[in-house]
């Protein structure tokens, strides 16, 4: 199992070793290898995406006594890959009265902090693309930057359902941000590290699942309403506001914003993973094995919420995020600091 | 010239072109979204000087919390011709004396400051939190009543509206 257990970091240090022996200069490798982990990450995004498109559309189907896709090849697996290039076909249509260039870039804004997220996920053993010691304050930050191209693209769009989705997006996300970072900041105390590594080293005997119920709830929940998934999509309900900020887009622009969701879906469950459920660790199997049944699973949990409960109301969200979460997380902390104090 | 120069080159022109940007934009959201781009290039520079726990700060603080709350504002008061929300003005002299006292009062500082090579810290966080939590405890406390007061104060005058409607 040594040799499936480091494979990709074995295939690294080949790669670096080879480009040695070619004769590349030291800032010639970082460069290529920076490179390479950066399309390495699109095309995780990429591929889950078109993945989780696929297990949830069946997962949903599942759920409802129905089929769901099940005509483009075997059991329609290749539904997605056919929505993907009809998306990438379209025509990049852009309004006329919409503030063109905020418009055009607010996809790709969007879609560029789920990226630099991934920066810093622990996938395996030795498998951290950058292990900052900020690690997850880093997360946090750059969390934050994707609320702005939200509120891009509904008020360039210059459409009162995207503004009022916009608009949504930014209470919700405002709301939720507070309760999620101090449900991690439970995990933060006992670790007494902000780095990755560090805190998945401190679950090799007890995972902070057991330590911190209340915070892994309350992750969940603000993690769920951060990537307004259902049943938090107030800023996208289709029955009040159309596609909220989303209305006027179409074609590989519309695409963007649905690949970054579910790029937000792999990183909330990623972080989650990592965080209460141990990360890569794990019997037998090699630990990016584990990293991905893990993650798996919390995606599942997620879908699962999405196609049992209803839409929630504005003042219902604003109210549990305030009322509800926030107080409960700042108890958690005060009970944490308590017992850590204690003993 | 080094990486690191260039890298800096790059991260000024982007903080200052957008700083100007900022003035000289004529629709007030263009002038919120450049501010924002303004805010990300200081992160830069700080990342910079291996100051990493600060870059974040100022994302968070500065790109995150206090731009959305800007642009939230700035949205709230549209209009219909946006072209001409962020007006000039005739106030030069004025404008003038305040800018040359702000460059006397930086160039100051630059003047009085030593410099030299930063030395390599390992992490600033640990350094961060004992300057904030030890020493200078008092007065991180005093700041923390004092945004609770207004924060406080904040939810007294938004019930008050409610009950007057």
């Amino acid at each position: 199992m040594g040799a499936l257990q480091n494979l990709f970091v074995n295939l690294a240090l080949f790669f670096r070793e080879s480009m040695v022996n070619i004769g590349f200069s030291q800032l010639g490798i970082e460069a290529t290898m920076d490179l390479v982990a950066g399309i390495g990450v699109l095309a995780v995004i990429a591929i889950s995406a078109l993945v989780l498109i696929y297990v949830e559309r069946k997962v949903a189907g599942f759920i409802q006594v129905r089929l769901g896709p099940n005509r483009v090849g075997p059991k329609g697996t290749c539904q997605t890959v056919a929505d993907a290039l009809k998306l990438v076909g379209k025509e990049d249509i852009i309004p006329d009265r919409v503030d063109k260039v905020p418009f055009m870039i607010a996809p790709i804004l969007f879609f560029a902090p789920a990226v630099l997220a991934f920066a810093i996920i622990p996938f395996g053993e030795n498998m951290i693309p950058i292990d900052m010691n900020i690690g997850i304050f880093y997360f946090i930050a750059v969390c934050s930057l994707s609320t702005i191209p939200i509120i891009m693209a509904g008020w360039s769009s210059n459409n009162k359902y995207s503004l009022l989705g916009a608009m949504r997006s930014l209470a919700q996300s405002l709301s939720y941000e507070i309760p999620l970072v101090f449900s991690i900041l439970g995990v933060v105390m006992i670790t007494g590290s902000l780095q990755m590594s560090d805190i998945v080293a401190a679950q090799s005997d007890m995972w902070f699942i057991v330590t911190q119920p209340i915070a892994f709830l309350i992750y969940l929940i603000a993690g769920a309403a951060e990537t307004n998934r259902p049943p938090f999509d107030l800023p996208e309900g289709e029955s009040e506001l159309v596609a909220g900020y989303m209305t006027e887009y179409s074609g590989m622009r519309w695409a963007l914003f649905f690949l970054a969701e579910y790029a937000h879906l792999f990183i909330v469950s990623a972080m989650a993973t990592t965080l209460f459920l141990g990360g890569w660790h794990g019997p037998i199997l090699p630990s990016y094995i584990w990293f991905l049944l893990k993650t798996g699973f919390m995606i599942f949990i997620l879908i699962w919420v999405r196609w049992t409960f209803p839409r929630i109301r504005i003042d219902q969200l604003l109210s549990l995020g305030w009322k509800f979460l926030l107080p409960l997380s700042l108890l958690n902390i005060l009970i944490t600091g308590v017992v850590l104090y204690i003993i | 010239m080094g990486l690191e120069a260039i890298s800096f080159l790059v991260l000024a022109i982007i903080t200052l072109s957008s700083a100007l940007a900022l003035v000289l934009s004529r629709n007030i959201v263009h002038s919120a979204l450049f501010l924002i781009l303004s805010f990300v290039g200081v992160a830069g520079l700080y990342l910079l000087m291996q100051a990493n726990f600060l870059a974040a700060v100022q994302i968070l603080v500065y790109g995150g919390a206090i731009a959305i709350i800007l642009v939230f504002g700035v949205m709230l008061t549209q209009r219909e011709d946006m072209s001409s929300t962020n007006l000039f003005n005739k106030q030069k002299g004025l404008a003038l004396l305040v800018a040359s006292v702000l460059l006397m009062v930086i160039s100051r500082v630059i003047w009085l400051t030593k410099w030299g090579s930063i030395t390599t810290i390992k992490t600033t966080v640990h350094n961060i939190a004992t300057v904030m939590l030890q020493q200078y405890v008092l007065p991180f406390e005093i700041v923390a009543i004092l945004l609770l007061v207004a924060m406080i104060g904040a939810i007294v005058l938004a019930k008050k509206v409610e009950k007057a409607s």
